[in-house]
């Protein structure tokens, strides 16, 4: 028994040993893409297999979308990873991306103390929760990046029909979505969170979940290749891999497989 | 606090893996702008009319550049779509280490500048009447310089260490390829991970002090 066990192990070590890697022509792959996907940590989870399979060595931008989709239009990206579909197609209707694919999915969540000082939990939809921010004043912390949640939270007043941009309590940070949920915790304020994101802070804050559910909270993610045609340069191939890879059932098995404190943070679309 | 301690000694790898890129980067920048920042300050130091002092004027005033300054001129300049746009320099190591070197130079510039300018006029007057010039001038000139040349090494390195802007803006926070000590703890504090961000302080701390020790025990007694 002990020899079988000891056969399979030195066989497997010998496929590893003699399975190469490809290698690539241009190896270097840069994605640009939203903060959520890095600092929920999916990327540093799922990337290493990617890397071992195909031999493009990843260098990860974690902007937000907006800044994303510019790097992807100035050619300082390859390859796009975001979550604003309306700036999303935008961006290919412009030309400047080819091959956009569904990735995944979530939901935004508005988080805040656990004291609700503006009575989110009694409200009844998204837009209702916004109203209840607006009508107290409750401090909010607004991404204020063009990322994607700011985006969605953007959307969300302009659904509510109001605008708090300049008022004292609205506050605009400019910075990723753990930053923002840091300030958050900090001042006792309110913000809108991606799901992922908040299941990796959430233990190093105050902060409750107070609003959910809602269907205009939908997070859907995509994946688009910056257009070579605009940028001869840009490693097109390995756009083409890591887009394949990441809709493949390999990929696809590793994001739902990511979880957080038992959390699973994306899901994918049937 | 603690686990910041045990972070740093127990060796965590990532943890020392941005400390010595830190260093390498730093290191590349302070080499790059070496030789045109002694090149600019022995030739303002060379003599003293009004070219010279102008150009010594505009060069102290550099060492103030704010770094994102440096930054945003640089990042339009090697962005695919800037002029050097071909380089593909944007988010590599190579991004930050000519921003850093841009930081430097008028630094190491205007410390050559100065070093050299308090020189005794007679150690000039010597050099000619021995009939030193051209290439064996200059030797001359550095190696009775060495002290102030070190001063200045040392004191761009601190700078370039130290310096966050120019890392962030041109070097992205990539892990494993350009996050260094500045953008990790930027990054980690405002995730609330002060565990690494704190270890990665306490290098920072350890290095700029043992920088700024080397500079005053380099710096030529005044008498």
């Amino acid at each position: 028994m002990k020899r079988a066990i000891a056969t399979i192990l030195s066989l497997l070590v010998l496929t590893a040993a003699f399975s190469q890697t490809p290698a690539p022509k241009n190896p270097a792959l840069r994605l640009a893409t939203t903060t959520s996907t890095e600092q929920s940590g999916l990327l540093a989870a799922i990337l290493p297999a990617f890397e071992k399979e195909s031999g493009y060595k990843v260098s990860v931008v974690a902007v937000g979308t907006g800044a994303s989709l510019k790097l992807g239009e100035k050619g300082d990206a390859d390859v796009v990873l975001v979550h604003a579909r309306a700036l999303e197609d935008t961006f290919m209707a412009a030309g400047f991306g080819i091959d956009r694919r569904d990735v995944m999915y979530n939901d935004f969540i508005v988080v805040g103390p656990a004291t609700d000082p503006a009575g989110l939990a009694y409200s009844t939809s998204a837009v209702d929760a916004f109203a209840h921010l607006f009508r107290t004043g409750a401090v909010f912390v607004s991404r204020g990046d063009a990322s994607g949640t700011d985006v969605k939270e953007k959307d969300l007043w302009k659904a509510a029909g109001l605008a708090p941009k300049g008022l004292a309590w609205y506050r605009e940070i400019g910075q990723g979505m753990s930053q923002a949920i840091m300030m958050a915790d900090q001042v006792g304020g309110y913000t809108l969170a991606d799901r992922a994101t908040w299941l990796a802070m959430k233990d190093k804050t105050k902060l409750k979940v107070l609003s959910a559910g809602d269907k205009l909270l939908f997070n859907p993610y995509g994946i688009i290749t910056v257009n070579p045609a605009k940028w001869p340069k840009s490693n097109v191939d390995g756009a083409k891999a890591l887009t394949d890879w990441m809709t493949s059932p390999k990929g696809q098995a590793l994001i739902t497989a990511y979880k957080i404190g038992g959390e699973q943070c994306f899901y994918l679309f049937n | 606090m603690k686990e910041a301690f045990v972070l740093l000694f127990s060796g965590d790898a990532e943890t020392w893996e941005i400390i010595a890129r830190s260093l390498r980067f730093s290191l590349f920048s302070t080499v790059f702008s070496l030789l045109p920042g002694i090149a600019l300050g022995m030739w303002m130091a060379e003599k003293d009319d009004r070219p010279r002092r102008l150009a010594a004027t505009v060069v102290g005033a550099l060492t103030a550049l704010p770094t994102v300054v440096v930054g945003l001129l640089v990042y339009s300049l090697i962005s695919r779509s800037g002029p050097l746009g071909e380089l593909g320099w944007l988010f590599t190591q190579w991004g930050v280490v000519l921003g850093q070197s841009l930081l430097a130079f008028p630094i190491v510039a205007s410390l050559v500048w100065s070093g050299l300018a308090r020189f005794d006029p007679r150690f000039r007057e010597t050099l000619a009447t021995l009939g030193g010039r051209g290439f064996g001038k200059t030797i001359a000139i550095l190696r009775e310089g060495a002290p102030v040349l070190a001063g200045a090494v040392v004191a761009a390195f601190g700078r370039v260490t130290g310096e966050v802007g120019v890392a962030m803006m041109l070097g992205g926070n990539i892990r494993f390829s350009t996050r260094t000590m500045t953008t990790a703890i930027a990054l980690d504090a405002s995730k609330g991970e002060f565990e690494r961000a704190i270890s990665l302080g306490v290098a920072l701390l350890v290095i700029a002090l043992a920088v700024n020790f080397v500079v005053h025990s380099l710096r030529p007694h005044e008498r």
